[in-house]
């Protein structure tokens, strides 16, 4: 829901659609007594503000380098073989995020603007939840974990993303006494909740040197801490040798308890009844464990270390209920974790796409997924398309920013239903404010053969170019278009302005027509007659001469231009050697005749006849140049002969 | 969703229409005041009014843009029962530098004897060809033949459709694929006249439009009416803004070799919608027809999306808020507030963790969560 400001009640809103906005303004559309009321503002709404974040572009930017390297990951591997790539695909968009979240993390500090820090603050924790969800995606669907491991890829991922730990620990170290200090014992329990018993171990030999009397104690605390099994998935103990071995520790653990060894230590016998799964000791340290997953991890690895897969949904629904027992409805993330404990992929994402406003998250890890074989197996029928979708609208929501745009081909490029349709919908819109981007665009319409877009670009391009009187470009743009109607136009006006100047512009262009010179017959004269006009300038009057008189009786020139080639020949006949044989001369005379007859039958034909008097004239003055030519000629033509 | 930026449009009555152009880097704005404005957008992404002048003697009800292969081409129509055609010309460079542009017009279209209420060019590949609809009941189809010269506008079809017209939508397909195709939509309001919209189909033979189809079971007054653009599909889809918002689906029945008629279709309605609770007067696709968005009496814009098994929801809402601002105003006071709220809204939704510890973030702390469950009202991500 959007509050428009402004539209009062009884009106209606107005809308356009834009590229990556929505106009809105109030108006009223029932046309009896319209009475324009006060507001002639118009809104931009727009849709997706992430896009325009400067330091989520490096996400963008980067997880496309990933994207487009997963799509071309060996086709030829067998699936079995991809896993660890895909796995390392998986740790690489992670990484992308967090490096985004990091630096996300420090303007959000450093700023001063209490509304930025707020608005870089959300964003961290946006992305800490697509990052959490999305190492979670990994150890269960991406990485599939057997049972062992899995507990041991879970630990993992509560210690990733509960690091306060740490610094709470690092506090505590650097206290002058950190025995202590007031958070000593909330550190050494928070690393036996998330099984780091080294560290704790590390931490109690502090406090066992300022209690010599309980040494012992102590001495039983940390011999159990350090005996706890954990399952090793390189070595060469079985699941089953592990879980005889983890047993008698834990029965050892409860022997200790039952004998009240620690009963003179409240703390000691705290950690105790953790090491032995307690759930209500678990449940007093919530403020520790502060959420129920980790609760979760914990209570796992204290009671069921080698929890398969297939189990993982009953007890992460059972502890979310004990966890959230005063909170009657989940949020979001809960559910959408839930989901993937319970390996529902498709809730996964569906849940993922209703409460995260971007694409990004879901496009990418379903396509990942969709690599993974995964998405098939659990909905034949929808798997592609789903993946489809989705990046199609995460590519559509790029389109809309001015440089992002480019990044969105290549996924258009792997959408092999829609993907085409859509880019041709959307690249045909992208404003080509210049020339360098409009080639851009160009090449990249050229390399998907995207004709018809190649053609209208062109098109567009050579009509911007004739609106402003820069008849080069518009000229080398319908070229490329192949649209032989507006060559046509433009080689008028280029011959129009030679006509009125008696000189061309853009000569490079002219001279460099090549082949493209075919594209319409006004094109090819245009390059013809100033191909005659090279030839005359370099002296080579002969071949100028031949050339001159081809385009008149190949029908290459327009009737229209006649005159002014037949005048063009005059120099040519004036000369002091004779140039146009005495055939050739027939030939120009012929030419004449049939013009000038053409122009008595049909008064007022178009051509540069306005002045009849120049224009006579000017027959006249051809009349005699051709028979005095003809005449030197023949008596030339016949002196060689003799 | 939230509001970028707000543009006083200082039209002195109310705007009808705004028409974005094919790269939207331009608008267009009509308006009571019987005037145009154009806008251009600037590289930091505002709004300046480039050009503003009276167009015609009476409402201005629509402004439509030509494809930019024809140039700067504009056309307006209306209640002075004409329509317009306008060509910005390049002027002055000293005008370039007063960001103005000049725009004179090339035709009227003055063949309707009622108000003309809706204005639309038709597809490019069948040339610049503009289309006109009216309160009279007919459709008219002019064509300029010479692209450079856009005085001369011949009026090619003109087709009595019996009902007065309120809007025309060109089918974009390809010509290759489908002949030329339009559907029209009447206001008449008395059910028993039937169908009120007709699908014209271009004949080749003939080289005549012939009725196509009447969608018998929309028989309420039409307001507007929008053809999606084809993805290659082999169906056509007709948004419909009528007592509610609908979708048909329009499946070409197979034709046998020798038929000469126009095509029969299959009608189906796909989604039919009647959140606005009364009138819908707008509807209109974005670029690749993933979006819906529609205008009714509810005063709010909804805008309709369809998940990748075709089941159509509503996934956002724009919505007046009843405070009306001083019109002057580019920068509406109430534009912060409102930008905050929405900004909340989507993104609490996935907030982690206790309330209690905003205030200092360790690095990676885990995420902060919402105790109160935010709702949201706006799916921008809907799947």
């Amino acid at each position: 829901m959007q509050n428009i400001p402004a539209a009062s009640a009884g009106t209606h809103l107005g809308f356009a659609w834009g590229p990556g906005d929505i106009l809105v303004y109030e108006t009223l559309y029932k046309a009896s007594g319209a009475i324009g009321s006060g507001c002639p503002c118009i809104h931009e709404v727009r849709k997706d503000e992430d896009i325009y974040s400067p330091i989520l572009r490096k996400l963008f930017n980067e997880s496309h380098h990933i994207f487009v390297g997963l799509q071309t990951i060996g086709e030829d591997l067998p699936s079995k073989n991809k896993k660890p790539q895909f796995v390392s695909i998986s740790k690489n968009y992670r990484s992308v995020i967090r490096a985004c979240m990091e630096e996300l993390q420090q303007v959000a500090v450093s700023s001063k603007v209490a509304d930025v820090a707020t608005q870089y603050g959300n964003q961290v924790s946006i992305l800490l939840a697509i990052e959490l969800i999305w190492n979670l995606c990994e150890v269960l669907f991406i990485d599939a974990a057997p049972a062992g491991s899995l507990l041991l890829h879970l630990l993992d991922w509560v210690r990733l993303h509960k690091a306060d730990v740490d610094e709470k620990a690092r506090e505590v170290l650097q206290s002058e006494s950190p025995a202590e200090h007031h958070d000593y014992w909330n550190v050494v329990v928070s690393y036996v909740l998330q099984g780091r018993l080294e560290e704790a171990r590390q931490m109690l030999v502090k406090q066992a040197t300022l209690q010599p009397a309980a040494r012992s104690m102590y001495k039983l605390m940390d011999t159990l801490l350090s005996k706890m099994p954990f399952y090793n998935p390189g070595g060469t103990q079985t699941l089953t040798e592990f879980d005889v071995k983890w047993r008698h520790w834990h029965e050892e653990v409860d022997r200790c308890l039952q004998d009240n060894s620690f009963a003179s230590n409240k703390h000691l016998e705290v950690i105790c009844k953790i090491l032995v799964g307690d759930e209500d000791t678990l449940l007093e340290h919530k403020d520790l464990l502060s959420t129920w997953y980790h609760f979760l991890v914990t209570r796992l690895l204290f009671c069921h270390p080698t929890v398969k897969p297939t189990e993982l949904h009953y007890y992460a629904q059972s502890c979310l209920t004990m966890f959230l027992d005063s909170r009657s409805v989940p949020e979001p993330l809960d559910s959408i974790l839930l989901a993937a404990f319970e390996f529902d992929i498709h809730q996964v994402i569906k849940d993922c796409s209703i409460a995260l406003n971007n694409w990004w998250f879901v496009a990418h890890l379903t396509d990942l997924l969709d690599h993974c074989k995964l998405l098939q197996s659990h909905n034949l029928h929808f798997g592609s398309n789903l993946r489809e979708f989705l990046l199609l609208e995460y590519a559509s929501g790029l389109f809309t920013h001015h440089s992002l745009w480019q990044l969105a081909v290549d996924y258009f490029d792997h959408c092999p239903e829609f993907g085409r349709v859509y880019l041709e919908l959307q690249i045909e819109r992208v404003p080509l404010d210049t020339e360098r981007k409009a080639l851009k665009v160009l090449r990249i319409c050229e390399q998907r053969q995207m004709s018809e877009q190649v053609r209208s670009i062109c098109k567009i391009m050579a009509m911007r170019a004739l609106r402003n009187n820069r008849l080069g470009s518009a000229l080398s743009w319908s070229i490329r278009a192949k649209d032989a109607a507006f060559a046509t136009l433009i080689s008028e006006k280029f011959l129009q302005d030679y006509c009125a100047r008696g000189t061309f512009s853009d000569l490079d262009l002219i001279d460099n027509l090549g082949p493209a010179m075919l594209l319409s017959d006004r094109l090819t004269f245009l390059g013809k007659y100033r191909e005659f006009h090279k030839l005359y300038g370099e002296k080579r009057s002969g071949e100028a001469a031949k050339l001159l008189l081809s385009l008149m009786t190949a029908k290459i020139a327009p009737r229209s231009f006649w005159m002014t080639l037949l005048t063009d020949a005059l120099p040519l006949l004036e000369q002091k050697e004779v140039i146009f044989s005495a055939d050739q001369t027939h030939e120009l005379m012929f030419c004449l005749e049939e013009l000038t007859s053409l122009n008595t039958t049909a008064p007022g034909a178009d051509g540069p006849m306005q002045d009849e008097d120049t224009e006579l004239t000017k027959v006249e003055l051809l009349r005699l140049a051709l028979a005095r030519n003809l005449a030197r000629a023949i008596v030339k033509e016949g002196t060689v002969e003799a | 969703m939230f509001v970028a930026r707000s543009i006083a449009a200082d039209h002195k009555d109310l705007i009808h229409d705004v028409s974005y152009d094919f790269h939207g880097r331009r608008m267009a704005t009509c308006s009571s005041d019987q005037s145009v404005k154009v806008w251009d957008k600037s590289e930091n992404g505002e709004w300046h009014c480039t050009a503003s002048w009276k167009t015609h003697s009476g409402s201005v009800w629509r402004v439509t843009w030509a494809h930019p292969e024809f140039g700067q081409v504009l056309a307006s129509c209306s209640f002075d029962r004409t329509a317009a055609v306008w060509e910005e010309i390049v002027g002055e460079s000293n005008d370039k530098q007063r960001g103005l542009s000049h725009w004179i017009k090339r035709t009227t279209l003055v063949d309707s004897r009622t108000s003309v209420t809706d204005v639309k060019f038709a597809p490019k590949h069948m040339g610049l060809m503009l289309t006109t609809c009216s309160a009279d009941g007919v459709v008219r189809i002019y064509e300029a033949p010479d692209v450079m010269n856009l005085s001369q506008w011949s009026l090619q079809h003109e087709i009595s459709c019996k009902l007065s017209c309120s809007c025309i939508s060109w089918n974009p397909s390809s010509s290759r694929a489908h002949p030329p195709m339009f559907a029209v939509g009447s206001d008449d309001s008395n059910v028993t006249y039937g169908g009120k919209v007709q699908i014209y189909e271009y004949n080749e033979n003939t080289r005549k439009y012939a009725k196509a189809e009447t969608l018998m079971t929309v028989t309420d007054a039409v307001h507007d009416i929008a053809f999606a653009p084809n993805l290659g599909r082999s169906f056509h889809v007709l948004a419909i803004a009528t007592k509610d918002v609908r979708i048909f689906k329009l499946v070409p029945m197979r034709k046998e070799s020798t038929s000469t008629g126009p095509t029969k279709f299959e009608v189906q309605i796909v989604a039919q919608f009647d959140n606005h609770n009364s009138q819908v007067w707008r509807v209109s696709w974005n670029i690749t027809s993933t979006l819906l968005a529609s205008s009714g009496d509810d005063g709010c814009v909804r805008l309709w999306k369809a998940n990748y098994m075709d089941n159509w929801k509503c996934t956002g809402i724009l919505k007046g808020d009843g405070s009306p601002l001083s019109g002057s105003s580019g920068q509406p006071t109430a534009m912060s507030t409102v930008v905050g709220s929405s900004v909340h809204t989507s993104q609490n939704a996935l907030n982690g963790m206790s309330a209690g510890r905003v205030g200092k973030r360790a690095p990676f702390a885990p995420p902060v969560r919402q105790l109160t469950s935010s709702k949201i009202y706006q799916h921008s991500a809907y799947y």
